[in-house]
């Protein structure tokens, strides 16, 4: 089968017009993906919480904290999406020239996305668990925390190279 | 769906720290009188009102299904736990239809079908209002009792079916812990008609008829091993899951039943790692059932001044 040459019939499209769509992509991504992670992992450990201040109201403070932890990939999606804006002529620097800089822009926010929204579900699960720790053993509380913990980790580590490559982008 | 019983599960592990504990035990068991024993029950916030032994236990009994009630309104998976009351209760109305007697405290509380509609279902010898099983495990249980005025074959139906519906409950859930406790409650029935019917001399097809078929235990090798002698049945349960067992009802039937319960104990533990699910709190209500069981031991045995040691040995595993 020939190429299709839409140039053929006259019709000229610039591709590298769709670098700062597939930028802006990336950017809403990232916000949205770790936003409904967040959303998810927040809501299962404010159910767990509930159980626990039905209870007894004592524990609060300690089931807040555990509660929250899941909240935090939506935070990191936040900035990883208002980093990108700032990066690619929307809320400043300069539009992507060329589709593969837009489409780097994409990638560059995929980890925070993909990430962030897998951790922020299993980091809750891991929470919930915690949270029954609190209800049982309070004075375990430090150690509780640990084990959510440990998930921020790899969101961390995806926040890190989002940002690097984001930032480092327009210097290419 | 696992997360459902997120809020139910963390209500349930605060609640778990009101359970009675090895040292709880201890404590009313150095109880010197019964009353003594009733009052440091009443300090642990047992009962209601009421100082009798059977009102405290009763009393307990209710407020666990009340938090139980409060925490889902799908009873569905409990239903492994209500239907031994359930069938019970099917018992009295069908045998106090047939003999005209009005039942008067004859009907278990906290089932999951109404005494009263079964009762009129016996009655119109209409069954379509009970669950399909239930129906039809009633029509015939009412049918042959009438026909044979034989009670121990009625009661064999409905046991019976009983256990097939514990099954079938415990399997449909798709919970580990409801299928296996169902499998449990299906073998350790099987195990106490097969000896009970090995020491009358019960026939072949007495226990055929008795014997509900689960997956852990053949009903037909047991049946066989029955008819011929108790070492044989013990025999037969020593190459089985239920070795222990047959070592306990060597040693006594309260050894026996002892064994049993430690073993739904066993089997419960696991759900306190388990942040999730239904079976956290399948298994609160077990270890409610227990505490309650083993609190009624320690106050018959005060009541009937029994020897310590006779009491203790009878006291079955704690959940906390």
């Amino acid at each position: 089968m020939e190429n299709f040459d839409l140039n053929a019939l006259g019709v000229v499209f610039d591709w590298d017009a769709l670098g700062v769509v597939f930028a802006l992509l990336g950017a809403v991504l990232a916000a949205l993906m770790g936003g409904i992670g967040s959303a998810i992992g927040v809501g299962m450990t404010g159910q767990a919480a509930a159980g626990v201040v039905t209870e007894d109201p004592s524990k609060f403070g300690k089931v807040l904290i555990l509660q929250l932890l899941p909240g935090t990939q939506g935070i990191y999606g936040l900035l990883i999406g208002f980093v990108t804006l700032t990066q690619i002529g929307i809320l400043g620097g300069e539009a992507p020239t060329t589709l593969a800089k837009g489409l780097l822009y994409l990638a560059a926010c995929l980890p925070m996305a993909i990430v962030g929204m897998v951790s922020a579900k299993w980091q809750a699960k891991a929470s919930v668990s915690s949270i029954s720790l609190v209800a049982k053993k309070p004075d375990q509380f430090g150690k509780s925390m640990i084990f959510p913990a440990m998930v921020e980790t790899y969101a961390v580590l995806a926040l890190l190279i989002s940002i690097l490559s984001i930032t480092s982008i327009a210097s290419l | 769906m696992t997360e459902e019983y997120i809020y139910a599960v963390a209500r349930v592990r605060s609640r778990e720290l009101n359970l009675l504990s090895r040292q709880d035990v201890d404590q009313l068991m150095a109880c010197r009188t019964y009353d003594e024993c009733l009052r440091t029950l009443s300090d642990k916030g047992w009962g209601d009102g009421d100082p009798s032994a059977e009102a405290i236990l009763a009393a307990e009994e209710e407020k666990t299904w009340a938090f139980i009630h409060e925490l889902t309104d799908d009873l569905t998976p409990f239903k492994v736990l209500l239907y031994p009351t359930d069938y019970n209760n099917l018992k009295a109305a069908v045998k106090a239809v047939v003999t005209g007697v009005e039942p008067r405290d004859v009907f278990l509380p906290g089932g999951a079908v109404d005494p009263e509609l079964m009762l009129r279902c016996v009655r119109e010898g209409d069954f379509s209002e009970l669950p399909e099983t239930m129906a039809a495990a009633a029509d015939e249980a009412y049918h042959t009792l009438l026909q044979t005025e034989d009670g121990q074959l009625c009661d064999v139906i409905l046991d019976r079916a009983c256990v097939a519906d514990l099954l079938q409950c415990g399997r449909e859930s798709g919970v580990e812990i409801l299928r296996d406790y169902a499998e449990l409650t299906a073998a350790v029935s099987d195990i106490k008609i097969a000896v009970r019917a090995c020491k009358t001399g019960k026939s072949r097809a007495f226990l055929d008829a008795a014997l509900a078929p689960c997956g852990t235990l053949d009903a037909s090798s047991l049946a066989v091993a029955a008819c011929k002698s108790l070492d044989d049945l013990f025999a037969y349960l020593s190459v089985t899951p239920y070795g222990e067992a047959a070592e306990k009802l060597r040693e006594s039937y309260s050894a026996f039943e002892k064994y049993c319960d430690d073993r739904v104990m066993d089997l419960i533990k696991e759900q306190k790692m388990n942040p999730f699910t239904v079976g956290p709190l399948f298994a609160y209500v077990l270890a409610r059932r227990n505490e309650i069981s083993t609190v009624r031991i320690i106050l018959s045995g005060k009541l009937n001044e029994l020897d310590d040691g006779m009491i203790r040995e009878r006291l079955r595993d704690m959940y906390v």
